[in-house]
């Protein structure tokens, strides 16, 4: 393997202009012959790569398709009544309290199937957004949860062994910012959401709930709206407008943003079918009539037409500047002495080798640990031996003296045993003797007696 | 097969996370359009194929790929007219686009002249292997610098068709075996018989059945390699495919009448080979693998498995390269190196599972 040079090979009209050309190899004729314009040849027959574009859709069939939509908007504001409707299914549920104190993302994936197509949607819902009586922190929680999806997908790209194909993208691809009708112009909260969010997703503003706005007013609502974004520099999604046979539709559908929308999944029953539609006392709103809103102006644009654009803007767009911004925040650069594997290998390295002192240091601390237990369990045990010993003595000295005692005890009775044998055979030798004076016998009786009594 | 290499399994995978719920849906919604978004797009960005073609000269590579895309691609080269053999082995790209129906194909062809034509033709491969690498290596640049290219110019060559010289003999000759081996791990390998005219079709049997048994037994895997057959259907399609490779071809820019229609064909005192026809060779099944059914295959193989591999090495093996002043060298140099030709994915694990070994029992 030669050395590692930076190539830039010239490739017609989609490049950002880049630096370095550096030395050339063996295989330059080839190199020449790239740079100038690939020749146009022309085919004496039918070849058959008509077909590719069958091919690369058939394998997208086989991988599947992924979906991710982020809804902003205040509790309340219809955001999850749209998703059913926009997808023609009941998701989920419950309505959520508006008693949170933080705001929080939730994220729901499902899989929806048509034809063939298989789509693996993921909702992410802002639960609690708007609610607090302090507002400052509430865009935050958006802004990281879309920051650590791109985090997450760089990670992978980052990683040696990696499986990007069936990496399970969850990089936020559309943001639906629900605007509520007041009819006047744009909450301060929505402009500064709005603002920190617009580099990092495409942003598409709906009005929601817009059954609440008569027509003139809701056009004057339209009007306002974009101009407070224009003026404050919000960058919003624009419909892509370079390919001919969806640029005209794209670019009317421009002009009719933001999208006033209604969301309902109830049933009624307007002529001789069933619509989807919200009943009032006062008439019938039906969601798919695009004079009474621009529902199917939306459902158009997000899914039947821009899908596949609004990915490809996430990819090449905010996921690649968020890349930059990482990349440089970690110190790499594209320019200067050193060639670019070497900064980014010279990360894993440097990374490398945080980890292994890492190790290092967590061996050393359970090696200590470890030691230091063993002398804690020592210093115990010795403890009780020394405990046990003492005991041990105590009681040695307790037997002896006990012994002692009983000694003593023994040597006395001994002693009296003795002294009383003498009397006995005193006395009995006092018996034998005949009686020599009564009053001495009287003596000697009341002797006798009391001898005996001894 | 390398154990190490894992199939890409390309299709998101059916079972469901536990938080992915399969939900139905009430009426159109019009998911399928995106299907058309996929189409337009592609059509406006054009597609790129890269093809290289090795194999002794006066096989008929040029001429094959004249055949292939029906144009004059190279000049084919006549034998006799003093064109000098190149004394080592020099590649040859050109490039050309071709369209057809609003579908642009940007087509690189890579020729090979000079291989295997040596008296010693020892590492002939080298340079080969080296070219392939070189355009792993320039994808690679191009995509981790910070500031990357909307689409990064994809060089890659995606497949490589390999001409058998048609001997009839029973084996692959050594200098084939050695240069299939190292190939196919680097990329997708078709091999061909060519000219096949000199063969009968008994003979064609006998000599293709014989290679395949040789492939099988060297281990050596071409394309369509069954350990990346994603379900029944592939596996279904791509076993008539194995079952025929490698297959025996004929190629010819020079058209004929033949009963009154124009066809492509070899003239000869005994008859007009055509191209195209079945019965006469099997030039049709190396077009339909190639062009119609499999190029998005093969170039989705090339990308997700061949470079990812050649990644994982190039990345793995960054310590063992010199570098610039202030770089920690934290590895002992592993006591083999591995060959620059045929990077596998073998040396990169175990090298830095060796370093991790290394390094912990100089602690205890």
């Amino acid at each position: 393997m030669s050395s590692e040079v930076a190539r830039h090979l010239l490739f017609q009209s989609h490049m950002a202009t880049k630096t370095a050309h550096m030395s050339t190899q063996v295989f330059d004729n080839e190199e020449k012959q790239k740079k100038e314009n690939p020749r146009s040849l022309a085919m004496s027959g039918h070849v058959g790569f008509e077909s590719l574009p069958d091919q690369l859709v058939n394998r997208s069939i086989q991988q599947g398709f992924c979906f991710n939509i982020l809804c902003v908007g205040e509790t309340g504001i219809g955001k999850s009544t749209l998703i059913d409707t926009l997808f023609n299914t009941n998701f989920e549920d419950h309505e959520s309290s508006h008693f949170y104190p933080h705001v929080r993302l939730k994220a729901q994936t499902y899989e929806l199937q048509e034809s063939n197509v298989r789509l693996k949607l993921t909702i992410v819902n802002t639960v609690g957004f708007g609610d607090q009586i302090n507002k400052e922190e509430s865009y935050q929680p958006i802004v990281d949860y879309i920051d650590a999806q791109f985090e997450a997908y760089l990670q992978e790209e980052l990683k040696i062994k990696r499986s990007l194909f069936n990496y399970h993208d969850s990089r936020i691809h559309v943001c639906l910012y629900f605007i509520s009708p007041t009819g006047h112009s744009l909450k301060t909260l929505d402009l500064l959401t709005m603002k920190s969010l617009d580099s990092k997703v495409n942003i598409i503003p709906v009005i929601a709930k817009a059954d609440a706005i008569s027509k003139t007013e809701l056009q004057k609502f339209k009007i306002k709206l974009m101009s407070e974004l224009v003026s404050n520099g919000v960058q919003i999604y624009q419909f892509p407008t370079d390919d001919e046979t969806i640029a005209k539709v794209n670019a009317s559908m421009n002009g009719h943003l933001p999208f006033a929308v209604v969301g309902s999944m109830d049933e009624v029953k307007v002529g001789n079918k069933m619509v989807k539609a919200r009943q009032y006392p006062w008439g019938i709103v039906q969601v798919e009539n695009e004079n009474h809103c621009d529902f199917v102006k939306l459902r158009e644009m997000l899914i039947c037409t821009n899908m596949e654009d609004l990915r490809d803007e996430t990819h090449t767009r905010h996921y690649e500047l968020y890349r930059r911004r990482k990349l440089e925040e970690m110190g790499l650069t594209d320019t200067g002495p050193e060639n670019k594997p070497l900064s980014l290998q010279e990360t894993y390295e440097a990374k490398r080798h945080e980890f292994y002192g890492e190790r290092q240091r967590k061996e050393e601390e359970m090696k200590q640990l470890f030691v230091q237990r063993v002398k804690e369990k020592e210093a115990v045990l010795k403890e009780a031996e020394r405990e046990l010993q003492a005991k041990f003595e105590h009681l040695k000295r307790v037997h002896q003296e006990e012994k002692l005692r009983l000694e003593e005890k023994r040597r006395l009775l001994e002693e009296e045993i003795i002294a009383f044998s003498k009397k006995k055979a005193t006395s009995e030798i006092y018996q034998s003797q005949p009686f020599m004076t009564p009053g001495g016998n009287v003596r000697k009786d009341k002797d006798r007696k009391n001898s005996s009594f001894m | 097969m390398d154990p190490l290499r894992q199939s890409p399994s390309r299709s998101s995978s059916r079972a469901s996370s536990p938080r992915t719920l399969p939900s139905e849906m009430l009426g159109y919604v019009g998911i399928e359009a995106v299907l058309d978004q996929l189409k337009i797009k592609a059509m406006k960005m054009g597609f790129e194929f890269n093809i290289m073609v090795v194999g002794q000269s006066g096989l008929g590579k040029s001429t094959m790929v004249n055949t292939l895309f029906k144009s004059k691609m190279w000049k084919s080269t006549m034998p006799g007219l003093g064109v000098p053999t190149p004394q080592t082995l020099q590649l040859q790209s050109v490039t050309h686009v071709i369209e057809e129906s609003g579908v642009k194909l940007k087509l690189t062809v890579t020729d090979t002249p000079g291989f295997g034509d040596q008296i010693n033709n020892d590492k002939c491969w080298d340079p080969i292997l080296g070219y392939i690498n070189e355009q792993y290596e320039h994808y690679l640049q191009e995509e981790i610098l910070i500031t990357r290219q909307r689409h990064i110019p994809d060089t890659r060559v995606h497949c490589c068709v390999y001409f058998v010289p048609p001997t009839g003999h029973c084996r692959l000759r050594p200098l084939d075996i050695e240069f299939l081996r190292r190939l196919c791990r680097t990329v997708n390998v078709v091999p061909v018989i060519a000219r096949a005219d000199s063969l009968t079709i008994e003979e064609r049997e006998a000599f293709r059945h014989r290679i395949q048994e040789n492939l099988k037994t060297h281990g050596i895997e071409v394309y369509p390699q069954q350990c990346f057959d994603e379900d029944i259907n592939d596996k279904i399609l791509n076993s008539k495919i194995r079952e025929r490779i490698p297959f025996a071809v004929v190629g010819a820019d020079q058209e004929h009448i033949v009963n009154g229609r124009c066809v492509l064909g070899r003239k000869t005192k005994w008859g007009i080979i055509e191209v195209e026809n079945m019965a006469h060779c099997e030039f049709p099944l190396l077009r339909d693998l190639l062009i119609r059914s499999h190029l998005q295959d093969l170039k989705d193989i090339t990308h997700n498995v061949h470079y990812e591999n050649y990644r994982i090495f190039r990345l793995n093996e960054s310590h063992v390269l010199p570098r610039g002043p202030g770089w920690v060298n934290l590895a002992r140099a592993p006591a083999s190196v591995p060959a620059p030709a045929g990077p596998q994915a073998n040396p990169g694990p175990s090298k830095v599972g060796g370093w991790a070994k290394d390094n912990s029992d100089e602690e205890c």
